[in-house]
Order: C-alpha cells, then sequence, then structure tokens
C-alpha cells in the first residue's frame, strides 16, 4: 500500500512532460449500440425487385418467341441468369465496378443458401407429405407386418415391429458404446502418454470407417465365425462399432474444453485426479457429454447399412435381441420401397416420417442439452424446488385444515 | 549461489486414483482393441482374397469370386466419379452457405440457421436415398438429357445407344446414373462441409475483418482477403471430408443407381457402381472367397477414405484457423 501511495504522489509535486493523463471515461448519454454493417436501402431493393421482373420478362419472350425451350428448370435457370446480369447492369449505373462485384456476389452467395436450405426443408416435408398417408392409421404404429400382404391397404399392418426393434438395438449399443466411449474420451485427456497419443490416432482413423464395413465386420466375426444368428444383439455390434469412434471423437473434444484453471484449482485444493475427473471435469462438461452421445445416438439410429447386413429381414415382432431376425426403421424402409405396391411404397414413406420424428427429437433434445449452462439448470433447479415448496406447502395448508376441522368436530363429539 | 534446478516431483497415487487410472486406461485399450481388430481382421481375411488374384484385383472389372475372377477397377471407378460428382454440387453450395451464415444473414437468424444445417447432418441416408429416388430423378432427367445433348461431345458427358437429337427417345437411358446418385449423395454431405467451413470462417478474427472495412473494402473485399484466405484450411479440410463421407455413402447410392460391372465412365449414362453398394449387393454371397473378396473391398474403400480423412486433418492442423478445431 506504502508503495501504492508513493506511486500517486509523486507526479503531483513534479508534474513533467512524461506524465501520462488517464481522464475518467465519458458517460455516454445514450449506452453504445453495435452498428449493422450491410442493411438493405430502398434502393437496393428497388434495383432487386426490378431486375427480377425485368428479367421475367425477358425470358419469357426468350424461352417462348426466340429460342423456345421447354421445362420449369429451364426457365428458371434462364430466368436466374438474366436477373443476375440484369441486376449487375443496373448497379452498374451508379456504382464503380467494386461495388457491382460485391453487389452481385453478395445477390449470388444469398439466392444459392437460400436454394440449399430449400432444398433441405423440401427433403424433410416431401418425405412428411407421401408419408402422411400412412400416418392417420393407429395400426400403423403398434401392428407388424405379419399378416399384411404387398396388396393390402394401410389399415392392415403397420411398423410398430420397426420401432421396437430401433428401440431395442439402440439400446443395446448404447450400453456397450457409453461407458466405452466415454471412459475413453476422459483417458486421452487424464493421460497423456505415447499410447495414448496412438489411441487417439486410431480412434480418429476409424471415423473414417464406412459405415458398411462396420457392418461387413461384424457379418463376418459375429454370425459368420462365431455363428451368432442374425439377430438383434448382431445389429447392435455392428451399430456400436460405427457409433464409438463418432461418439469418442465429439466426447474428446468436449473434454478438452474444460478450463484447465478448473482442473488445476482442484488439483491444487489437494484433490485426487479421480476426484476432479468426477467433481469437476464431468459436472463442467455435462452438457456437452449428452450432446455427443446424443447426436451419436441419431447416427446409430438412421443409419441402414450395418443393420442391412447384420440384423436379418422379417415382418414379425420380435422382441428377443438373441435370437431371430429383428427389424429396425431404417432396414424397413429400405425394404418397402423395394416393392412395386403403392401401399408398400407409402409405408415406406411413412416409416421414413416416424424415423425422422425420432432423429429430430433426438436432435432438438441434443440441442436443448447443449445450451444448458450451469447457470440455466440452477435456475431451473431453484424454479423445480420452488414448485415443489409451494406443493408441499400447499398439503401443509390442507392437512393443517383438515385437522382443525377434525379437531372442531372431536371436541364437539367428545363433550 | 543455488542451482535453479526443477524439482523432481514424486506423485504417490492412492488407492481410488489407481482404480480410476486403471478403469479408463481399459476403457482406451479396449476400444484401441476393437478398432485394430476391425483393420486387421478385414485385412487378414482380405489377403486371401488378394493372394488369390493378385495385383489384377486392381484391374479386373468383373465380379465373380467364385470362378476366381474378380477385381475393383469397376466399383472403384464408379465410387470415384460419384464422390467426385457429389464434391462438385457439395462444395459450391457449402462455401456459399457457410458464408451466408457468417457474413450476410442477419444477426438474429445466424444460430437458427446454424441448426438447420446440423439438423440437416443428422438425417438418415435412407431419407435422402427415398428423396432422390422418387422425386429427385424424375426431376434430373430432362437436365441429364440437355447436357447430354449440347455437351455429349466432352467424353464423360457423352450417353451411348442414344441419340440426344431425338426428341421421342425414350428416357430411361438418363436414370440410375452415376450423375444423379452424386448429386444426392452430395446433398447429403452438404450439411457437414457447411457446418465445418462455417465454424472456420467464423473464427476469424474481429481485428482483421475491420481492419478491411475501415481500409475501405467492401464486404466481398473483405471476404475475398481476409475470410477465405483465413479459413483455406477448413475450406480444403471441409471439402476433403465431404469427399470421404461421399465415397464410403451406401444406401443412397444402393438406391439410386443400377449396378453394372464395367468401367462405366459415362456419368450421365444407366448404370454404375460403387465400392459401398457392391458390399450391400453381394453380401448374401457367403462363400467364404465371396465374402474375403468383400473384405477386400471393402479394405480398399477404407484404405481411400482413411488416406483422404487423414490429408483432411493434417491440412486443417496446419492452417491457421485449424489449431483450436
Amino acid at each position: 500500500m506504502a508503495t501504492d501511495k508513493k506511486a500517486v504522489k509523486r507526479p503531483r509535486k513534479k508534474p513533467s512532460a512524461r506524465t501520462t493523463t488517464v481522464y475518467a471515461p465519458v458517460e455516454l448519454a445514450t449506452p453504445e449500440r453495435r452498428r449493422t454493417l450491410g442493411g438493405l436501402r430502398v434502393g437496393d431493393l428497388l434495383s432487386i425487385v426490378g431486375a427480377a421482373v425485368a428479367a421475367f420478362a425477358l425470358a419469357v419472350i426468350l424461352t417462348t418467341q426466340i429460342a423456345p425451350i421447354t421445362g420449369g428448370i429451364a426457365f428458371f435457370i434462364v430466368w436466374y441468369l438474366l436477373f443476375v446480369s440484369t441486376y449487375a447492369l443496373l448497379v452498374s449505373l451508379d456504382d464503380s465496378r467494386t461495388f457491382v462485384v460485391d453487389r452481385v456476389v453478395a445477390v449470388v452467395i444469398t439466392s444459392i443458401a437460400t436454394l440449399l436450405f430449400s432444398i433441405l426443408i423440401f427433403v424433410i416435408t416431401f418425405v412428411i407429405g407421401r408419408g402422411s398417408e400412412a400416418l392417420p392409421f393407429v395400426n400403423f404404429y403398434i401392428d407388424d407386418m405379419q399378416s399384411a400382404g404387398p396388396l393390402d391397404p394401410l389399415s392392415v399392418g403397420g411398423v410398430g415391429h420397426a420401432i421396437l426393434g430401433s428401440l431395442i438395438q439402440i439400446s443395446i449399443a448404447l450400453v456397450i458404446t457409453i461407458p466405452l466411449g466415454i471412459a475413453a474420451a476422459v483417458y486421452l485427456n487424464e493421460i497423456n502418454s505415447r499410447f495414448s497419443r496412438f489411441v487417439r490416432t486410431i480412434v480418429e482413423a476409424m471415423t473414417a470407417l464406412p459405415s458398411i464395413v462396420a457392418g461387413l465386420f461384424i457379418f463376418a466375426t459375429a454370425i459368420l465365425m462365431f455363428g451368432v444368428p442374425k439377430s438383434g444383439i448382431a445389429a447392435s455390434l455392428a451399430i456400436s462399432v460405427m457409433m464409438l469412434p463418432i461418439m469418442i471423437r465429439s466426447a474428446d473434444v468436449v473434454l478438452r474444453l474444460v478450463p484447465q484453471t478448473l482442473k488445476e484449482a482442484s488439483i491444487g485444493l489437494g484433490a485426487s485426479q479421480w476426484r476432479t475427473a468426477w467433481t469437476v471435469v464431468l459436472p463442467t462438461s455435462r452438457s456437452g457429454l449428452t450432446t455427443s452421445i446424443i447426436l451419436a445416438t441419431a447416427r446409430g439410429i438412421g443409419e441402414t447399412s450395418p443393420v442391412l447386413l447384420t440384423s436379418g429381414f422379417t415382418a414379425a415382432l420380435n422382441v428377443n435381441p438373441l435370437a431371430d431376425p429383428m427389424v429396425s426403421l431404417p432396414l424397413a424402409i429400405f425394404q418397402f420401397v423395394k416393392s412395386p405396391e403403392p401401399s408398400m411404397i407409402a409405408r415406406g414413406f411413412g416409416t421414413a416420417a416416424v424415423l425422422m420424428v425420432v432423429v429430430l427429437t433426438l436432435f432438438v433434445v441434443a440441442r436443448w442439452v447443449g445450451s444448458m449452462t450451469p447457470e440455466r439448470a440452477a435456475r431451473g433447479r431453484i424454479r423445480r424446488e420452488k414448485i415443489v415448496t409451494s406443493i408441499v406447502s400447499l398439503f401443509a395448508t390442507a392437512r393443517s385444515a383438515v385437522e382443525a376441522r377434525v379437531n372442531a368436530t372431536r371436541s364437539k363429539e367428545l363433550p | 549461489m543455488f542451482d535453479d534446478k526443477p524439482r523432481r516431483l514424486t506423485i504417490i497415487r492412492d488407492t481410488g486414483d489407481k482404480v480410476f487410472r486403471g478403469t479408463i486406461r481399459a476403457g482406451g485399450s479396449v476400444v484401441l482393441i476393437i478398432m485394430v481388430l476391425v483393420g486387421s481382421f478385414l485385412a487378414f481375411r482380405a489377403s486371401e482374397a488378394l493372394g488369390v488374384v493378385g495385383w489384377s484385383f486392381f484391374t479386373e472389372q468383373a465380379w465373380e469370386p467364385d470362378q476366381g475372377k474378380f477385381g475393383i477397377a469397376a466399383v472403384i471407378v464408379g465410387t470415384i466419379l460419384i464422390a467426385l460428382v457429389a464434391v462438385c454440387v457439395a462444395v459450391p453450395l457449402a462455401l456459399s452457405t457457410s458464408l451466408f451464415i457468417t457474413e450476410y444473414a442477419p444477426r438474429q437468424l445466424r444460430s437458427f440457421l446454424v441448426s438447420i444445417v446440423d439438423l440437416m447432418a443428422a438425417i438418415p441416408s435412407v431419407v435422402f436415398g427415398l428423396w432422390g429416388f422418387f422425386f429427385f430423378q424424375p426431376f434430373i432427367v430432362p437436365i441429364s438429357k440437355w447436357l447430354a445433348q449440347y455437351f455429349g461431345w466432352i467424353p464423360f458427358l457423352a450417353v451411348d445407344g442414344v441419340d440426344p437429337t431425338d426428341p421421342l427417345a425414350t428416357t430411361t437411358v438418363y436414370t440410375s446414373s452415376s450423375f444423379i446418385a452424386g448429386i444426392v449423395v452430395g446433398m447429403m454431405v452438404t450439411p457437414i462441409v457447411t457446418s465445418i467451413m462455417r465454424e472456420v470462417f467464423s473464427q476469424t478474427p474481429i481485428g482483421e475483418r475491420e481492419a478491411a472495412l475501415g481500409l475501405g473494402a467492401t464486404r466481398w473485399a473483405m471476404i475475398r482477403n481476409v475470410v477465405l484466405p483465413f479459413g483455406q484450411g477448413g475450406i480444403i479440410g471441409g471439402t476433403m471430408l465431404g469427399l470421404g463421407r461421399a465415397l464410403g455413402e451406401t444406401i443412397t447410392v444402393y438406391m439410386i443407381i443400377s449396378p453394372v460391372f464395367t468401367i462405366q465412365p459415362h456419368i450421365l449414362q444407366n448404370g454404375g457402381n460403387s465400392v459401398a453398394a457392391l458390399i450391400a449387393l453381394r453380401y448374401g454371397e457367403s462363400t467364404p472367397m465371396g465374402l474375403s473378396a468383400l473384405m477386400a473391398a471393402g479394405l480398399a474403400l477404407f484404405a481411400m477414405t482413411l488416406a483422404v480423412n487423414f490429408g483432411a486433418s493434417i491440412v486443417v492442423a496446419r492452417s491457421r484457423s485449424g489449431a483450436a478445431s
């Protein structure tokens, strides 16, 4: 403290040219706001709309009168090319070349991105739309295909067996992969040795393993060598081989994000490595680890090629993973759409819609868990505790009211 | 004077720690054993098949393992063609979309778009296969025809056995081609490529961006001179990862393509093949020889995806932006 005072006092006594004066920050009347770059001016909008309209008119003349072509796609492409060139021309009227390039690139990038997003959304809506024929039937979710022939209407049979099969297979795969995957990821992060670096390299290499090769491996070893029948367990093994590297890799990345200072603080307080991992590293990265597990699950449940080779196909419900073929959602889709019958294809699309809903749900849950910060989690816990205490206090009030009532009647009766 | 040497630290671990380290080490070792087992088993079984046909495995086009006459020349060429088409589709789409998300999209919309892209990466491939087979194929055939008509003089766009100028000719020759399969696979890998590129672009130092803008650069000039050079590693790495995924894709290709066992360099024409589709098609022939032959094909595919993936990770790790990802 003493040295501090000296340092402050000295310049006051002897002001010199070397002194740096620091002013207190100016209080702004309004808080600073981030400026938005870009944005859209009226003129920009007008030239875009104008170019679009002009290009449309030109394209109509070009494709119907001058050089006739057929097909909506061809017309669209001609229109788009004309639109971009008209827009470039419009901008070049009052801006230099640099700005023309900037504007045209902005329009092209925006339209390609829009195209991609609309394709992706279209894929989902197309599958769900074609599947909506099968979706209203309740039997579609609970029945199996045993009693339904290829010519039967959608009111007979369903994919209950595939839904259950998928759930059983992914559960077994998770029982195998979660402990192994998390242990391996913790190992890669906690123990830094030549061997652990080797393991990391091999795991990274294995993320390149095509899923069909994982299926082929299980087919050749478990089924042909060890005589495991084509069954749910074989499919689960194939899914596990495929999921394991994916899960380890993303869990490894998540664990690496745990601040080193937190670990050092824990070690510095005398905690053992095991205590540090259990009470600091894992809780800190809990949401990230959950996300990596859920995303690997989404991959595992949607992949067809490993189960194609290992699970076998059946139309009947089978809940025993150890024997007999067990069908899963992706495999059911694959088999349904092989048939030329419209009702079977509708079933295929319906199954695809169910599978998509499962994957979307998993994904949304993953996002929700992944965005869970400790602060938000704590807030949720406090809210839940409040609800619990209010319910408890409600019960307590009710109980005391009842007791009062009972006591009142008793005291009336007693005398 | 004292010598300022680092002290030797002795770590005495308690029982809990020993058990913990043993457990995780066991987990790591089991994973390693599984992975090495997969690789070495593939190599072992493949070597039986390779021992029979030798080097002709890489030059033979037919696939008749029981006659001892099989090779991956046709399927490897098919695989590479499909993957190249896929990359040609995926890279412009992914590059534009990732730039759109990081540079052009309104700030409020960004995280939403990011989750949409990530969500798309989770869509099962069989769903893309359905879409490709039932919607996209009829949709794209006129374009294939148009390409064949006007660009048929480029060797790989030629189509045999049909006169492209004849308006009444059947269009079935344009279906189930490597071109269509490649585009659908390209759509499928685009989200993955996009999310890698976006990740890298978003790490561009804000100071460099602002410096460029402050010097009077337009947004595109800033992107070209700051964002793209910074994200170079991510662009190449993402592209290669997409290529790796496209090479190993099974179900989409299997659903769309009609398999042939000759080298089919005409991508617009009906028929093609890929290693993964070959395995899905022929695994049922469980004669030991047929299976070893498939193992050899699988091993060749794995070697290819492995090389591509390692190349990608080396490129990403060496680039400026790659240290964090």
